[in-house]
């Protein structure tokens, strides 16, 4: 499963400048995984010490917070879009 | 175009400053920050709070020196976030606190006072603590105009504030906003936007204006120094109780900001010896059923909330996905306070019971506060004695549609003796 992924500005940088990135993963958590594999220096800033996506950043999939779905289990097909949002930074969407 | 939000520029230290205030820092992961218009960690993206140097508080402020201030939330400065004489709001808190002796009878409580905030200045809610705060602090940040997204009181008070200040102002409101909250904006002449969607919608936009207009928004960038403002109403609390904690408090929840800064103004009065240390201070928190993230995550036990759309007649309630949620939770969980939940229909009848008691016409709010209130008691929760405050928080007038075809209508009568003997027969 292949899905685009979208990087707010402030991790951009740390993604070699690209505001979107496509990613493999059957769900979010994998997705996720695969994100911050690729580019790991926004591991720190996307998740806590125990790897749990940090809670002040919300996960859209195709406009949806994850919250109203089934979490970071979340499955994912071909086409969707996955969005990255600071919870209360805004201007990233 | 300058960008104040953009670039950090914290305003001249001031060493006569009045507020000492050491810089931002993250909730979370407690970087700081210059004291600039921003809000969020860069690093973790949680929220920044306003940071206080204590120790020289401490050496300024004792119960004289806060006696001797204006009748008003300024008698408390020294602990609000601004770093010159305020000029705006200058009449805004000191409101009464109420002995709530009939209502406290028909709850079963002996010692039940009632926070009015239903008459603050100058727009009647609780939100004029937060904007004289906040638009002070916007002033000496270099704004000249200012903004927010509301769900009505909010947007009244930063008009009204904006207007007496002769900053421009743009308001963002949902809407199907009661008619009085949205008169309630424009005859202060600012520019009111309607957006078509619920307030988490409104908040989601004007995070993304903000970014793009140099505006003081009050709850986004300002949000910081804004949501101190509300610690004046413990501070308040206490003074008015003569210098003492209450055993228990009852706060309703929106973003949650409120209810964690209501705790957070008794442990400074603590902490800087104003009041003794009361370990048992319990926060109740209240939220209408239709509305109630956190009372769920609360009763499932969860630290971190689902946000819910909301669907209440509370809509000064009615934030799906509150940005302070978080810290609410902890605050309750560990003063060892819990949340209740009411009903649209318990909510009419809890303003109902206000207004036939204590003679005091609460906004939909209020109403769901002392709903909640009626069940901490009933559960036993609340015990007769304790010393025990409802936090009323909006005025009535502004939310008369909630009220439709629950009252009679009034007696319809020919003008004369006959007709009123007749029809009314007076006891």
């Amino acid at each position: 499963m292949s899905v685009l992924v979208r990087i707010p500005t402030p991790l951009r940088p740390l993604a070699n400048g690209q505001n979107e990135v496509q990613l493999a993963g059957g769900s979010v958590r994998e997705i996720l995984e695969n994100l911050v594999n690729s580019y790991p220096g926004i591991r720190e800033r996307l998740m806590d010490e125990k790897g749990e996506v940090r809670r002040f950043i919300n996960i859209y999939v195709n406009e949806e917070d994850i919250r109203f779905l089934d979490g970071t289990h979340t499955r994912i097909k071909d086409g969707d879009e996955l969005s990255i949002i600071p919870a209360i930074a805004g201007g990233c969407r | 175009m300058n960008n104040p939000s953009a670039s950090p520029q914290p305003s001249p230290e001031g060493k006569k400053g009045l507020s000492l205030m050491k810089g931002l820092k993250c909730r979370e992961c407690g970087r700081i920050y210059d004291l600039a218009a921003i809000h969020v960690c860069d690093f973790c993206f949680g929220p920044l709070e306003v940071d206080y140097d204590y120790e020289a508080i401490g050496k300024i402020l004792s119960r004289g020196e806060i006696e001797k201030g204006p009748n008003s939330l300024w008698r408390y400065k020294y602990l609000l976030p601004i770093k010159e004489e305020p000029t705006i709001g200058l009449h805004a808190g000191m409101t009464p606190l109420v002995r709530a002796d009939r209502l406290g009878k028909a709850l079963g409580l002996k010692n039940l006072y009632i926070k009015n905030d239903t008459v603050n200045h100058p727009t009647l809610s609780f939100k004029d603590r937060v904007v004289a705060v906040a638009i002070n602090r916007a002033r000496e940040l270099g704004f000249r105009t200012v903004a927010c997204a509301s769900t009505g009181n909010l947007a009244n008070s930063v008009s009204a504030h904006a207007a007496s200040a002769g900053m421009d102002c743009y308001v963002f409101i949902p809407h199907d906003l009661e008619a009085g909250k949205v008169l309630g904006n424009l005859i202060y002449r600012p520019t009111v936007v309607s957006v078509k969607g619920n307030y988490d919608d409104v908040n989601r936009l004007c995070s993304e204006i903000g970014a793009e207009y140099p505006w003081a928004f009050v709850n986004i960038n300002i949000r910081p120094y804004y949501a101190e403002g509300s610690k004046t109403m413990a501070f308040e609390t206490a003074e008015q109780l003569g210098w003492r904690v209450p055993d228990q408090v009852v706060v309703p929840i929106a973003s949650g900001s409120l209810l964690t800064k209501i705790w957070k103004g008794f442990q400074e009065f603590s902490s800087l010896g104003l009041v003794k240390r009361h370990p048992e201070l319990r926060v109740n928190g209240a939220q209408a059923e239709g509305c109630s993230p956190v009372y769920q995550a609360f009763a499932a036990g969860r630290t971190q909330f689902i946000p819910v759309k909301p669907k209440t007649i509370a809509k000064s309630l009615a934030i799906g996905n509150p940005a302070d949620g978080y810290y609410a939770l902890d605050v309750i969980g560990k003063s060892r306070g819990q949340v209740e939940a009411a009903s649209d229909p318990e909510i009419v009848n809890g303003m109902v019971l206000l207004a036939e008691t204590e003679g005091i016409f609460a906004e939909t709010a209020g109403g769901v506060t002392v709903a909640c209130l009626k069940k901490r008691a009933e559960k036993g929760a609340i015990r007769p004695d304790d010393l025990t405050v409802a936090y009323i928080t909006g005025n009535g007038l502004k939310t008369m549609e909630a009220l439709t075809g629950y009252l009679p209508e009034p007696v319809g009568i020919d003008p004369n003796l006959a007709s009123f003997q007749k029809i009314v027969h007076p006891s």
